[in-house]
Protein backbone atom coordinates (compact mmCIF):
# COMPACT_ATOMS: atom_id res chain seq x y z
CA UNK A 1 0.00 0.00 0.00
CA UNK A 2 1.26 3.45 -0.82
CA UNK A 3 1.83 5.95 1.93
CA UNK A 4 2.88 9.44 1.31
CA UNK A 5 4.58 10.54 4.45
CA UNK A 6 4.01 14.13 4.88
CA UNK A 7 1.90 13.38 7.89
CA UNK A 8 2.92 12.15 11.31
CA UNK A 9 3.42 8.42 11.44
CA UNK A 10 0.83 8.06 14.14
CA UNK A 11 -2.48 9.52 13.16
CA UNK A 12 -4.03 11.44 14.64
CA UNK A 13 -0.90 12.54 16.45
CA UNK A 14 -1.12 13.27 20.12
CA UNK A 15 -0.03 16.87 20.31
CA UNK A 16 2.88 17.29 22.69
CA UNK A 17 2.29 19.85 25.36
CA UNK A 18 2.89 23.32 24.05
CA UNK A 19 3.54 22.08 20.53
CA UNK A 20 2.13 23.62 17.44
CA UNK A 21 1.72 22.22 13.97
CA UNK A 22 4.69 22.94 11.76
CA UNK A 23 3.91 23.98 8.25
CA UNK A 24 4.38 21.36 5.61
CA UNK A 25 7.36 22.35 3.56
CA UNK A 26 7.23 23.26 -0.11
CA UNK A 27 8.02 19.80 -1.35
CA UNK A 28 5.42 18.19 0.84
CA UNK A 29 2.76 20.49 -0.54
CA UNK A 30 3.42 19.48 -4.05
CA UNK A 31 3.73 15.77 -3.34
CA UNK A 32 0.65 15.90 -1.14
CA UNK A 33 -1.28 17.71 -3.79
CA UNK A 34 -0.34 15.18 -6.44
CA UNK A 35 -1.26 12.29 -4.18
CA UNK A 36 -4.58 13.86 -3.35
CA UNK A 37 -5.39 14.39 -7.00
CA UNK A 38 -4.92 10.66 -7.35
CA UNK A 39 -7.65 10.14 -4.83
CA UNK A 40 -7.89 9.01 -1.23
CA UNK A 41 -7.83 5.33 -2.15
CA UNK A 42 -4.11 5.74 -2.80
CA UNK A 43 -3.39 6.57 0.78
CA UNK A 44 -3.28 4.01 3.49
CA UNK A 45 -6.06 3.65 5.97
CA UNK A 46 -5.14 5.80 8.90
CA UNK A 47 -3.22 8.18 6.71
CA UNK A 48 -6.13 9.74 4.97
CA UNK A 49 -5.78 12.98 3.14
CA UNK A 50 -6.53 15.91 5.33
CA UNK A 51 -9.97 16.65 4.05
CA UNK A 52 -11.20 13.16 4.88
CA UNK A 53 -10.43 13.72 8.52
CA UNK A 54 -12.56 15.58 10.93
CA UNK A 55 -9.87 17.01 13.10
CA UNK A 56 -9.54 20.26 14.86
CA UNK A 57 -7.64 22.80 12.77
CA UNK A 58 -4.40 22.53 14.69
CA UNK A 59 -3.97 18.86 13.90
CA UNK A 60 -5.66 18.92 10.56
CA UNK A 61 -2.76 20.11 8.57
CA UNK A 62 -0.08 17.94 7.12
CA UNK A 63 3.30 18.24 8.62
CA UNK A 64 5.18 17.23 11.63
CA UNK A 65 5.09 18.67 15.03
CA UNK A 66 8.28 20.57 15.61
CA UNK A 67 11.26 18.30 15.37
CA UNK A 68 9.26 15.17 14.63
CA UNK A 69 11.23 14.67 11.46
CA UNK A 70 14.30 14.46 13.67
CA UNK A 71 12.88 11.58 15.71
CA UNK A 72 14.14 8.01 15.72
CA UNK A 73 10.74 6.83 14.53
CA UNK A 74 10.92 8.88 11.40
CA UNK A 75 14.58 7.97 10.86
CA UNK A 76 13.34 4.42 10.32
CA UNK A 77 11.48 5.75 7.32
CA UNK A 78 14.06 8.19 6.08
CA UNK A 79 17.54 8.11 7.63
CA UNK A 80 18.15 11.52 6.07
CA UNK A 81 15.35 12.83 8.32
CA UNK A 82 13.75 14.85 5.59
CA UNK A 83 10.29 15.14 4.13
CA UNK A 84 8.66 14.24 1.84
CA UNK A 85 9.22 10.51 1.95
CA UNK A 86 7.26 7.79 0.21
CA UNK A 87 6.73 4.22 1.30
CA UNK A 88 5.24 1.76 -1.14
CA UNK A 89 5.28 -1.60 0.60
CA UNK A 90 8.96 -2.23 1.27
CA UNK A 91 10.10 0.47 -1.10
CA UNK A 92 11.04 3.81 0.43
CA UNK A 93 11.84 6.83 -1.68
CA UNK A 94 13.01 10.35 -0.86
CA UNK A 95 13.50 13.53 -2.90
CA UNK A 96 10.33 15.21 -4.11
CA UNK A 97 11.33 15.16 -7.79
CA UNK A 98 11.99 11.42 -7.64
CA UNK A 99 8.69 10.88 -5.81
CA UNK A 100 6.75 12.89 -8.37
CA UNK A 101 8.29 10.95 -11.24
CA UNK A 102 7.57 7.65 -9.48
CA UNK A 103 3.92 8.58 -8.98
CA UNK A 104 3.70 9.81 -12.55
CA UNK A 105 4.89 6.51 -13.94
CA UNK A 106 3.18 4.16 -11.54
CA UNK A 107 -0.25 5.75 -11.73
CA UNK A 108 -0.17 6.63 -15.41
CA UNK A 109 -1.26 10.20 -14.91
CA UNK A 110 -2.28 12.44 -17.85
CA UNK A 111 0.54 12.97 -20.31
CA UNK A 112 0.83 16.73 -19.83
CA UNK A 113 2.36 16.35 -16.39
CA UNK A 114 5.50 14.77 -17.87
CA UNK A 115 4.99 14.59 -21.63
CA UNK A 116 6.16 11.66 -23.71
CA UNK A 117 7.39 14.04 -26.37
CA UNK A 118 11.18 14.09 -26.19
CA UNK A 119 11.70 17.83 -26.26
CA UNK A 120 8.72 18.70 -24.10
CA UNK A 121 9.90 16.24 -21.47
CA UNK A 122 13.41 17.65 -21.67
CA UNK A 123 12.02 21.10 -20.84
CA UNK A 124 10.40 19.71 -17.70
CA UNK A 125 13.64 17.94 -16.73
CA UNK A 126 15.53 21.17 -17.32
CA UNK A 127 13.33 23.12 -14.94
CA UNK A 128 13.31 20.39 -12.29
CA UNK A 129 17.12 20.33 -12.36
CA UNK A 130 17.60 24.11 -12.42
CA UNK A 131 15.34 24.93 -9.52
CA UNK A 132 17.21 22.99 -6.81
CA UNK A 133 19.99 25.52 -6.36
CA UNK A 134 18.14 28.62 -7.47
CA UNK A 135 14.45 29.25 -6.84
CA UNK A 136 14.12 26.66 -4.11
CA UNK A 137 17.08 28.07 -2.24
CA UNK A 138 15.83 31.66 -2.52
CA UNK A 139 12.29 30.82 -1.47
CA UNK A 140 13.44 28.83 1.53
CA UNK A 141 15.79 31.57 2.69
CA UNK A 142 13.18 34.28 2.14
CA UNK A 143 10.78 32.52 4.49
CA UNK A 144 13.36 31.82 7.14
CA UNK A 145 15.08 35.19 7.07
CA UNK A 146 11.87 37.22 6.92
CA UNK A 147 9.65 35.28 9.29
CA UNK A 148 10.85 32.06 10.80
CA UNK A 149 14.07 33.28 12.37
CA UNK A 150 12.73 36.50 13.88
CA UNK A 151 9.18 35.41 14.70
CA UNK A 152 9.30 31.68 15.35
CA UNK A 153 12.84 31.28 16.60
CA UNK A 154 13.22 34.73 18.09
CA UNK A 155 16.53 35.34 16.36
CA UNK A 156 16.91 38.72 14.68
CA UNK A 157 18.12 38.89 11.12
CA UNK A 158 19.98 41.99 10.01
CA UNK A 159 18.31 44.18 7.40
CA UNK A 160 21.38 43.62 5.23
CA UNK A 161 20.99 39.84 5.28
CA UNK A 162 17.29 40.05 4.56
CA UNK A 163 17.84 42.53 1.74
CA UNK A 164 20.45 40.31 0.11
CA UNK A 165 18.18 37.26 0.37
CA UNK A 166 15.27 39.14 -1.16
CA UNK A 167 17.53 40.45 -3.91
CA UNK A 168 18.58 36.90 -4.73
CA UNK A 169 14.92 35.88 -4.81
CA UNK A 170 14.27 38.72 -7.20
CA UNK A 171 16.99 37.53 -9.56
CA UNK A 172 15.55 34.03 -9.60
CA UNK A 173 12.00 35.27 -10.14
CA UNK A 174 13.27 37.21 -13.14
CA UNK A 175 14.96 34.09 -14.49
CA UNK A 176 11.73 32.17 -13.98
CA UNK A 177 9.93 34.73 -16.12
CA UNK A 178 12.57 35.32 -18.75
CA UNK A 179 14.14 31.91 -19.19
CA UNK A 180 11.26 29.57 -18.45
CA UNK A 181 7.83 31.17 -18.66
CA UNK A 182 8.52 33.72 -21.38
CA UNK A 183 5.27 34.14 -23.33
CA UNK A 184 3.90 30.68 -22.76
CA UNK A 185 0.84 29.75 -20.76
CA UNK A 186 2.87 27.44 -18.54
CA UNK A 187 6.55 27.05 -17.82
CA UNK A 188 7.29 24.43 -20.42
CA UNK A 189 4.47 24.84 -22.92
CA UNK A 190 0.72 25.25 -23.37
CA UNK A 191 -0.17 22.83 -20.59
CA UNK A 192 0.58 22.53 -16.90
CA UNK A 193 3.39 20.13 -16.03
CA UNK A 194 5.42 18.98 -13.02
CA UNK A 195 7.56 22.08 -13.54
CA UNK A 196 4.66 24.43 -12.80
CA UNK A 197 3.65 22.46 -9.75
CA UNK A 198 7.15 22.50 -8.31
CA UNK A 199 7.55 26.21 -9.06
CA UNK A 200 4.23 27.38 -7.65
CA UNK A 201 4.68 25.54 -4.37
CA UNK A 202 8.11 27.12 -4.00
CA UNK A 203 6.75 30.60 -4.60
CA UNK A 204 4.12 30.20 -1.93
CA UNK A 205 6.93 30.13 0.62
CA UNK A 206 7.86 33.81 0.23
CA UNK A 207 4.18 34.63 -0.22
CA UNK A 208 3.57 33.05 3.16
CA UNK A 209 6.39 35.20 4.49
CA UNK A 210 4.64 38.32 3.25
CA UNK A 211 6.83 38.96 0.20
CA UNK A 212 5.24 40.69 -2.79
CA UNK A 213 6.06 37.96 -5.24
CA UNK A 214 3.19 38.41 -7.69
CA UNK A 215 2.05 41.98 -7.13
CA UNK A 216 4.79 43.54 -9.19
CA UNK A 217 5.00 40.71 -11.70
CA UNK A 218 1.80 40.55 -13.75
CA UNK A 219 3.13 37.81 -16.00
CA UNK A 220 3.80 35.54 -13.03
CA UNK A 221 0.49 36.55 -11.48
CA UNK A 222 -1.54 35.41 -14.48
CA UNK A 223 0.55 32.25 -14.69
CA UNK A 224 -0.27 31.58 -11.06
CA UNK A 225 -3.98 31.93 -11.78
CA UNK A 226 -3.71 29.45 -14.61
CA UNK A 227 -1.84 26.98 -12.42
CA UNK A 228 -4.37 27.32 -9.62
CA UNK A 229 -7.23 26.79 -12.03
CA UNK A 230 -5.55 23.73 -13.54
CA UNK A 231 -4.82 22.24 -10.11
CA UNK A 232 -8.19 23.17 -8.68
CA UNK A 233 -8.62 26.12 -6.38
CA UNK A 234 -9.89 24.14 -3.40
CA UNK A 235 -6.96 21.76 -3.50
CA UNK A 236 -4.54 24.64 -3.96
CA UNK A 237 -5.98 26.51 -1.02
CA UNK A 238 -5.93 23.44 1.17
CA UNK A 239 -2.31 22.67 0.35
CA UNK A 240 -1.27 26.21 1.22
CA UNK A 241 -3.36 26.79 4.31
CA UNK A 242 -0.45 26.17 6.66
CA UNK A 243 2.23 28.20 4.88
CA UNK A 244 -0.09 31.17 4.57
CA UNK A 245 -0.28 31.27 8.35
CA UNK A 246 3.49 31.08 8.84
CA UNK A 247 3.61 34.69 10.02
CA UNK A 248 1.22 33.84 12.84
CA UNK A 249 3.11 30.99 14.39
CA UNK A 250 3.71 31.71 18.05
CA UNK A 251 7.34 31.74 19.13
CA UNK A 252 8.90 28.34 19.69
CA UNK A 253 9.52 27.33 23.24
CA UNK A 254 13.19 26.94 24.19
CA UNK A 255 13.21 23.13 24.07
CA UNK A 256 11.83 23.05 20.58
CA UNK A 257 14.18 25.80 19.50
CA UNK A 258 17.16 23.88 20.79
CA UNK A 259 16.04 20.76 18.99
CA UNK A 260 15.47 22.48 15.67
CA UNK A 261 18.43 24.82 15.45
CA UNK A 262 21.06 22.46 14.03
CA UNK A 263 18.60 21.26 11.42
CA UNK A 264 17.60 24.80 10.46
CA UNK A 265 21.19 25.93 10.15
CA UNK A 266 22.09 22.94 7.97
CA UNK A 267 19.02 23.49 5.83
CA UNK A 268 19.60 27.19 5.28
CA UNK A 269 23.31 26.54 5.18
CA UNK A 270 24.77 29.74 6.40
CA UNK A 271 28.24 29.70 5.12
CA UNK A 272 31.26 30.40 7.20
CA UNK A 273 32.93 31.26 3.98
CA UNK A 274 33.69 34.91 3.73
CA UNK A 275 34.09 35.24 0.04
CA UNK A 276 34.87 38.76 -0.75
CA UNK A 277 36.89 39.11 -3.85
CA UNK A 278 35.35 41.05 -6.62
CA UNK A 279 35.03 44.41 -8.16
CA UNK A 280 34.14 46.83 -5.40
CA UNK A 281 30.38 46.85 -5.81
CA UNK A 282 29.98 43.07 -5.84
CA UNK A 283 32.66 42.76 -3.21
CA UNK A 284 30.77 44.93 -0.83
CA UNK A 285 27.52 43.17 -1.55
CA UNK A 286 28.96 39.69 -1.18
CA UNK A 287 31.10 40.67 1.73
CA UNK A 288 28.23 42.23 3.55
CA UNK A 289 25.87 39.39 2.90
CA UNK A 290 28.36 36.68 3.67
CA UNK A 291 29.59 38.46 6.75
CA UNK A 292 26.09 38.99 8.04
CA UNK A 293 25.18 35.37 7.41
CA UNK A 294 28.39 34.12 8.89
CA UNK A 295 27.98 36.29 11.97
CA UNK A 296 24.46 35.07 12.50
CA UNK A 297 25.59 31.49 12.00
CA UNK A 298 28.47 31.80 14.42
CA UNK A 299 26.31 33.49 16.98
CA UNK A 300 23.76 30.71 16.74
CA UNK A 301 26.31 27.92 16.68
CA UNK A 302 28.17 29.13 19.74
CA UNK A 303 25.12 29.73 21.85
CA UNK A 304 24.70 27.34 24.69
CA UNK A 305 21.31 25.96 23.86
CA UNK A 306 21.08 24.33 27.24
CA UNK A 307 20.84 27.68 28.96
CA UNK A 308 18.23 29.63 27.09
CA UNK A 309 17.51 33.18 28.04
CA UNK A 310 13.96 33.63 29.15
CA UNK B 1 24.01 20.65 -38.35
CA UNK B 2 24.00 17.63 -36.04
CA UNK B 3 24.14 17.47 -32.29
CA UNK B 4 26.43 20.02 -30.67
CA UNK B 5 27.68 19.81 -27.09
CA UNK B 6 29.10 22.95 -25.53
CA UNK B 7 31.48 21.74 -22.85
CA UNK B 8 34.52 22.48 -20.77
CA UNK B 9 36.00 19.39 -19.16
CA UNK B 10 37.05 21.52 -16.23
CA UNK B 11 33.37 21.36 -15.20
CA UNK B 12 32.02 18.28 -13.44
CA UNK B 13 28.65 18.14 -15.21
CA UNK B 14 30.39 18.57 -18.57
CA UNK B 15 32.55 15.53 -17.87
CA UNK B 16 29.50 13.40 -17.18
CA UNK B 17 27.86 14.47 -20.45
CA UNK B 18 31.10 13.96 -22.41
CA UNK B 19 31.70 10.47 -21.06
CA UNK B 20 28.08 9.47 -21.60
CA UNK B 21 27.99 10.63 -25.21
CA UNK B 22 31.34 9.05 -26.06
CA UNK B 23 30.66 5.79 -24.27
CA UNK B 24 27.37 5.36 -26.10
CA UNK B 25 28.79 6.28 -29.48
CA UNK B 26 26.53 9.31 -29.81
CA UNK B 27 27.79 11.45 -32.68
CA UNK B 28 28.31 15.06 -31.69
CA UNK B 29 30.34 18.14 -32.45
CA UNK B 30 32.35 19.21 -29.46
CA UNK B 31 32.27 22.95 -28.87
CA UNK B 32 34.81 23.87 -26.23
CA UNK B 33 33.80 26.78 -24.02
CA UNK B 34 36.89 27.70 -22.03
CA UNK B 35 35.70 28.70 -18.58
CA UNK B 36 38.95 30.05 -17.22
CA UNK B 37 39.23 32.32 -20.21
CA UNK B 38 35.71 33.51 -19.54
CA UNK B 39 34.36 32.29 -22.87
CA UNK B 40 31.08 31.30 -21.24
CA UNK B 41 30.53 34.96 -20.39
CA UNK B 42 30.77 36.07 -24.01
CA UNK B 43 27.89 37.43 -26.07
CA UNK B 44 28.49 34.66 -28.59
CA UNK B 45 27.88 31.96 -26.04
CA UNK B 46 24.91 33.83 -24.59
CA UNK B 47 23.24 33.20 -27.95
CA UNK B 48 23.50 29.50 -27.18
CA UNK B 49 22.70 29.71 -23.47
CA UNK B 50 21.52 33.02 -22.01
CA UNK B 51 22.29 31.60 -18.56
CA UNK B 52 25.96 31.50 -19.64
CA UNK B 53 26.55 28.04 -18.23
CA UNK B 54 27.93 24.77 -19.46
CA UNK B 55 27.06 22.12 -20.41
CA UNK B 56 24.64 23.12 -23.14
CA UNK B 57 23.22 21.01 -25.95
CA UNK B 58 22.04 22.15 -29.37
CA UNK B 59 20.13 19.71 -31.50
CA UNK B 60 19.09 21.64 -34.57
CA UNK B 61 16.90 24.45 -33.23
CA UNK B 62 16.49 22.81 -29.87
CA UNK B 63 18.75 24.08 -27.10
CA UNK B 64 18.92 22.42 -23.69
CA UNK B 65 20.76 23.24 -20.49
CA UNK B 66 21.23 21.42 -17.14
CA UNK B 67 23.39 18.29 -17.26
CA UNK B 68 20.74 16.01 -15.77
CA UNK B 69 18.23 17.08 -18.41
CA UNK B 70 20.85 16.66 -21.14
CA UNK B 71 21.78 13.17 -19.94
CA UNK B 72 18.12 12.13 -19.88
CA UNK B 73 17.54 13.61 -23.35
CA UNK B 74 20.49 11.69 -24.78
CA UNK B 75 19.36 8.53 -22.97
CA UNK B 76 15.94 8.67 -24.59
CA UNK B 77 16.89 9.92 -28.04
CA UNK B 78 19.74 7.48 -28.62
CA UNK B 79 18.22 4.46 -26.93
CA UNK B 80 21.23 3.62 -24.85
CA UNK B 81 21.51 0.37 -22.85
CA UNK B 82 18.81 0.04 -20.21
CA UNK B 83 21.13 0.02 -17.20
CA UNK B 84 21.93 3.73 -17.56
CA UNK B 85 18.32 4.66 -16.68
CA UNK B 86 16.44 1.41 -16.11
CA UNK B 87 12.87 0.89 -17.25
CA UNK B 88 12.12 -0.84 -13.98
CA UNK B 89 10.03 1.56 -11.89
CA UNK B 90 11.91 1.25 -8.63
CA UNK B 91 15.38 1.05 -10.17
CA UNK B 92 14.66 4.19 -12.14
CA UNK B 93 13.34 5.92 -9.04
CA UNK B 94 16.64 5.23 -7.31
CA UNK B 95 18.53 6.95 -10.12
CA UNK B 96 16.12 9.91 -9.98
CA UNK B 97 16.60 10.07 -6.24
CA UNK B 98 20.36 10.34 -6.53
CA UNK B 99 20.22 12.84 -9.39
CA UNK B 100 17.93 15.07 -7.32
CA UNK B 101 19.84 14.73 -4.05
CA UNK B 102 23.27 15.54 -5.43
CA UNK B 103 22.53 19.09 -6.65
CA UNK B 104 22.67 20.72 -3.24
CA UNK B 105 24.95 18.25 -1.49
CA UNK B 106 27.82 16.46 -3.17
CA UNK B 107 28.01 18.80 -6.14
CA UNK B 108 28.16 21.82 -3.90
CA UNK B 109 30.86 20.31 -1.67
CA UNK B 110 33.00 19.13 -4.55
CA UNK B 111 32.82 22.49 -6.30
CA UNK B 112 33.73 24.39 -3.15
CA UNK B 113 36.55 21.99 -2.31
CA UNK B 114 38.22 22.67 -5.64
CA UNK B 115 37.77 26.42 -5.47
CA UNK B 116 38.73 26.87 -1.84
CA UNK B 117 41.70 24.55 -1.97
CA UNK B 118 43.17 25.39 -5.34
CA UNK B 119 41.37 27.79 -7.63
CA UNK B 120 41.10 30.77 -5.30
CA UNK B 121 44.64 30.66 -3.92
CA UNK B 122 46.50 29.38 -6.98
CA UNK B 123 44.55 30.55 -10.01
CA UNK B 124 42.96 33.71 -8.67
CA UNK B 125 45.68 34.57 -6.15
CA UNK B 126 43.16 35.07 -3.35
CA UNK B 127 43.96 33.43 -0.03
CA UNK B 128 41.31 31.35 1.70
CA UNK B 129 41.35 31.17 5.48
CA UNK B 130 42.16 27.81 7.07
CA UNK B 131 38.81 28.03 8.84
CA UNK B 132 36.91 28.36 5.58
CA UNK B 133 38.82 25.52 3.95
CA UNK B 134 38.34 23.30 6.98
CA UNK B 135 34.59 23.92 6.98
CA UNK B 136 34.36 23.14 3.28
CA UNK B 137 36.33 19.91 3.63
CA UNK B 138 34.23 18.93 6.63
CA UNK B 139 31.06 19.43 4.58
CA UNK B 140 32.59 17.32 1.81
CA UNK B 141 33.31 14.63 4.32
CA UNK B 142 29.71 14.57 5.49
CA UNK B 143 28.47 14.21 1.94
CA UNK B 144 30.98 11.47 1.12
CA UNK B 145 29.73 9.59 4.14
CA UNK B 146 26.14 9.99 2.95
CA UNK B 147 27.18 8.77 -0.49
CA UNK B 148 28.56 5.61 1.11
CA UNK B 149 25.88 5.03 3.73
CA UNK B 150 22.71 6.13 2.01
CA UNK B 151 23.42 5.35 -1.63
CA UNK B 152 26.27 2.91 -2.22
CA UNK B 153 25.86 0.78 0.91
CA UNK B 154 26.91 -2.75 -0.04
CA UNK B 155 25.99 -2.59 -3.68
CA UNK B 156 28.35 -2.69 -6.64
CA UNK B 157 27.03 0.62 -7.93
CA UNK B 158 25.04 3.44 -6.40
CA UNK B 159 21.61 2.23 -7.37
CA UNK B 160 22.09 -1.48 -7.95
CA UNK B 161 24.29 -4.12 -9.55
CA UNK B 162 24.93 -2.09 -12.71
CA UNK B 163 26.36 1.30 -13.52
CA UNK B 164 23.78 4.03 -14.10
CA UNK B 165 23.59 7.79 -14.69
CA UNK B 166 23.88 8.18 -10.91
CA UNK B 167 27.38 6.67 -10.84
CA UNK B 168 28.51 8.76 -13.78
CA UNK B 169 27.30 11.99 -12.22
CA UNK B 170 28.82 11.06 -8.86
CA UNK B 171 32.24 9.99 -10.08
CA UNK B 172 32.73 13.09 -12.18
CA UNK B 173 31.87 15.20 -9.12
CA UNK B 174 34.39 13.38 -6.94
CA UNK B 175 37.18 13.99 -9.41
CA UNK B 176 36.89 17.68 -8.58
CA UNK B 177 38.32 17.38 -5.06
CA UNK B 178 40.70 14.70 -6.35
CA UNK B 179 41.99 17.28 -8.83
CA UNK B 180 42.37 19.66 -5.91
CA UNK B 181 44.56 17.15 -4.10
CA UNK B 182 41.97 15.99 -1.56
CA UNK B 183 42.25 12.43 -0.25
CA UNK B 184 38.79 11.37 -1.31
CA UNK B 185 39.36 7.67 -1.86
CA UNK B 186 42.44 6.88 0.18
CA UNK B 187 40.61 6.66 3.47
CA UNK B 188 37.42 5.24 2.00
CA UNK B 189 38.06 1.74 0.64
CA UNK B 190 34.40 1.18 -0.22
CA UNK B 191 34.33 4.25 -2.43
CA UNK B 192 37.73 3.34 -3.86
CA UNK B 193 36.56 -0.05 -5.09
CA UNK B 194 33.35 1.51 -6.40
CA UNK B 195 35.46 3.98 -8.34
CA UNK B 196 37.43 1.15 -9.91
CA UNK B 197 34.22 -0.54 -11.00
CA UNK B 198 32.91 2.68 -12.50
CA UNK B 199 36.14 3.35 -14.36
CA UNK B 200 36.17 -0.20 -15.70
CA UNK B 201 32.53 0.09 -16.81
CA UNK B 202 33.14 3.46 -18.52
CA UNK B 203 36.47 2.41 -20.00
CA UNK B 204 39.75 3.54 -18.52
CA UNK B 205 40.95 5.41 -21.60
CA UNK B 206 37.75 7.43 -21.84
CA UNK B 207 37.79 8.09 -18.11
CA UNK B 208 41.37 9.31 -18.24
CA UNK B 209 40.70 11.50 -21.26
CA UNK B 210 37.69 13.13 -19.61
CA UNK B 211 39.67 13.93 -16.48
CA UNK B 212 42.91 15.16 -17.98
CA UNK B 213 42.02 18.81 -17.43
CA UNK B 214 40.79 18.59 -13.85
CA UNK B 215 43.79 16.54 -12.80
CA UNK B 216 45.99 19.45 -13.88
CA UNK B 217 43.94 22.07 -12.02
CA UNK B 218 46.71 22.57 -9.45
CA UNK B 219 49.06 23.57 -12.25
CA UNK B 220 47.01 26.32 -13.84
CA UNK B 221 49.10 29.46 -14.08
CA UNK B 222 47.73 32.43 -12.16
CA UNK B 223 45.06 34.39 -14.01
CA UNK B 224 46.00 37.79 -15.29
CA UNK B 225 44.17 40.73 -13.66
CA UNK B 226 41.77 41.30 -16.57
CA UNK B 227 40.64 37.70 -16.57
CA UNK B 228 40.39 37.71 -12.81
CA UNK B 229 38.15 40.75 -12.81
CA UNK B 230 35.99 39.23 -15.50
CA UNK B 231 35.59 35.92 -13.73
CA UNK B 232 35.07 37.05 -10.16
CA UNK B 233 31.33 37.76 -10.14
CA UNK B 234 30.69 34.47 -11.88
CA UNK B 235 32.88 32.53 -9.45
CA UNK B 236 31.24 34.10 -6.42
CA UNK B 237 27.76 33.36 -7.71
CA UNK B 238 28.72 29.81 -8.63
CA UNK B 239 30.15 28.73 -5.31
CA UNK B 240 27.80 30.80 -3.16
Amino acid sequence: MLSILYQPVEWPPPPPAGALPVFANQECRLVGRRAMKLGPEHCREGHRPWRAQRCPPTTHHAGFFPGQHLSDAFAQVNPLKKVPALKDGDFTLTESVAILLYLTRKYKVPDYWYPQDLQARARVDEYLAWQHTTLRRSCLRALWHKVMFPVFLGEPVSPQTLAATLAELDVNLQLLEDKFLQNKAFLTGPHISLADLVAITELMHPVGAGCQVFESRPKLATWRQRVEAAVGEDLFREAHEVILKAKDFPPADPTIKQKLMPWVLAMIRFSLLLVMYAVPKEKQHCQGHSLACAELHMKLETRDWGKMER
Amino acid sequence: MGLELYLDLLSQPCRAVYIFAKKNGIPFELRIVDLIKGQHLSDAFAQVNPLKKVPALKDGDFTLTESVAILLYLTRKYKVPDYWYPQDLQARARVDEYLAWQHTTLRRSCLRALWHKVMFPVFLGEPVSPQTLAATLAELDVNLQLLEDKFLQNKAFLTGPHISLADLVAITELMHPVGAGCQVFESRPKLATWRQRVEAAVGEDLFREAHEVILKAKDFPPADPTIKQKLMPWVLAMIR
